[in-house]
């Protein structure tokens, strides 16, 4: 247990001696590493705030139904009662008038409200169907854009719609960017390893002959790549925190011309120990396909 | 202690270095390989080393048949054979003691103990005070010592030297082979390939002379 421990440290030790040995090329080979784990880090870290600023809409199937300006209260109510009875329709929410002009204000558009000269909206209707298909919704917006006292029907759901394929496409994207960007990283690292090894032919060599096994070999180089590609996502972590740093404020100046507040988030904890693995996994399955590939062409017996 | 039968080793390109030899060695001789170059001196030691495979016949080294053993057996089968080579291949980027301490650490061996051996192999070919030097500031007769030292740290049974003298004057060359004799009064098995006739005049042992792949003496 003890060999085996004093093993490892010394491999650890074999691996960042060769940081030390050409601090500059590791400082670059890190450099690139962590402006490849950036980018998919990066894109994601824009969506989940995007996600956040959009306020959690569900894509959830309304139908809003604006009555005409002449529909008096309790006849708006009676017809909300009558709607919830029917087969394909799940729940009415009336919102009269008055609810309608104090939510709006709520929602920080009092400067627009306030130089109106009379409460401009009509009574209206959310309409949740049964099934939640855009055809049913379609038949109901149907049935009754066809009434009298109905103005118009509005199908809530385009832009929530859109909205959540748009949101879909980026993630796909960020999967496919940490996919390539992935590939690179371990392409480095086994390039990086690959020289490596050949700067220590010699060494691996001598090794050999007095008994190393592949393992014995193959070890420093593997610490190596993990702990370049460790080093890798921190510096990518740095790149994004400072990219967010640079853009922080002039999202917070946009936002107040919207009347919110909004500071961007960076990574969880979570997140980031994750990004942080899956960048040292990279780099030592980069060095681990190296180390086998080119200790095969050193091979000799 | 090795057995070799009928032994045939052809390198890509139809060069035969060796063709047809059979020779045993006993344990605790002392056996001068000798020839002219291209004899097939450095074949056999390579092929008892376990570095390259007979093309055909038996190498056997320790009950072991070299030319079957699996690559996975190869590094424990190394561990107990002693190589000394005419070029040292010292490790110039570490001390004298890492050097020698390379083959106790391949084998798990670390700490106070490591240490205590390491300076005991140094000590046997008087390097002791020189174990915090690079070997590049060794001379050439002290950096084959300290290739010496590094062979013999783990205590193996058999020590295979190519050419240990080749570079090295007359004195130098007497020193190492009093260390190689002291070793094989200890009960180590050593092969040593030479060209040096007056070597063997001065220090006996047995004469392997090989001439064309063959032996011939």
């Amino acid at each position: 247990m003890k060999a085996w421990l004093t093993h490892h440290l010394h491999s650890l030790q074999t691996a960042l001696a060769q940081f030390r040995m050409a601090p500059i090329a590791s400082l670059f080979t890190i450099l690139v590493i962590g402006i490849a784990v950036a980018l998919p880090t990066g894109l994601y870290v824009m969506l989940s705030n995007l996600d956040r600023a959009a306020g959690g809409v569900k894509p959830q199937a309304e139908l809003t139904v604006f009555l005409k300006a002449g529909v008096t209260e309790p006849d708006a109510r009676a017809l909300a009662a009558q709607l919830g009875k029917a087969d394909d329709i799940a729940a009415v929410r009336f919102i009269s008038r008055t609810e309608g002009i104090d939510k709006l204000e709520a929602s920080g558009l009092a400067d627009i409200t306030a130089g109106l000269p009379e409460n401009p909206l009509p009574h209206t209707l959310v309409i949740q169907p049964r099934q939640a298909e855009a055809s049913a919704l379609e038949s109901i917006a149907k049935r009754l854009q066809a009434r009298q006292d109905v103005e118009h029907t509005l199908l809530d759901t385009a832009w929530v719609k859109r909205l959540s394929a748009l949101m879909g496409l980026g993630r796909d994207l960020v999967f496919m960017l940490a996919a390539m960007l992935g590939l690179a990283l371990a392409a480095i690292t086994a390039n990086t390893i690959r020289l490596q090894i050949y700067a220590q032919k010699d060494e691996i060599e001598v090794a050999r002959l007095i008994g190393a096994t592949d393992r014995f070999i193959r070890r420093p180089f593997l610490y190596f790549g993990g702990i370049q590609g460790l080093a890798g996502g921190i510096a990518g972590w740095g790149v994004v925190m400072l990219g967010l740093q640079l853009i922080d404020a002039s999202v917070m100046q946009v936002a107040r011309t919207y009347g919110v507040q909004f500071a961007l988030g960076g990574l969880g904890l979570v997140e980031l120990l994750a990004m942080l693995s899956v960048s040292s996994l990279l780099g030592w399955l980069g060095a681990y396909f190296a180390v086998g590939q080119t200790l095969r062409k050193v091979e000799t017996f | 202690m090795i057995e070799i039968s009928d032994v045939i080793k052809r390198y890509p390109g139809g060069h035969e270095a060796l063709t047809g030899l059979s020779l045993n060695i006993e344990q605790g001789e002392l056996v001068f390989l000798t020839g002219h170059s291209g004899a097939g001196k450095s074949t056999l030691l390579k092929l008892i080393a376990a570095i390259e495979r007979p093309t055909s016949g038996h190498v056997i080294v320790r009950g072991q048949n070299v030319g079957r053993l699996k690559r996975a057996a190869l590094p424990f089968f190394r561990r107990n054979i002693g190589l000394i080579f005419q070029d040292h291949k010292l490790l110039y980027d570490r001390t004298v003691f890492d050097n020698v301490l390379l083959p106790l650490q391949i084998q798990g061996l670390t700490g106070a103990d490591a240490s205590k051996r390491v300076r005991a192999a140094l000590d046997k070919v008087g390097l002791l005070k020189k174990e915090k030097a690079r070997p590049i500031t060794l001379s050439g007769g002290e950096q084959q010592r300290l290739c010496i030292a590094r062979a013999i740290v783990s205590r193996p049974a058999l020590v295979l030297a190519d050419e240990p003298t080749a570079n090295l004057d007359d004195a130098y060359a007497r020193d190492i082979m009093d260390m190689f004799r002291a070793f094989n009064e200890v009960g180590v098995t050593l092969v040593i390939s030479t060209h040096d006739q007056d070597l063997l005049k001065r220090y006996g042992g047995r004469n392997v002379q090989l001439a064309y792949g063959k032996q011939v003496i």
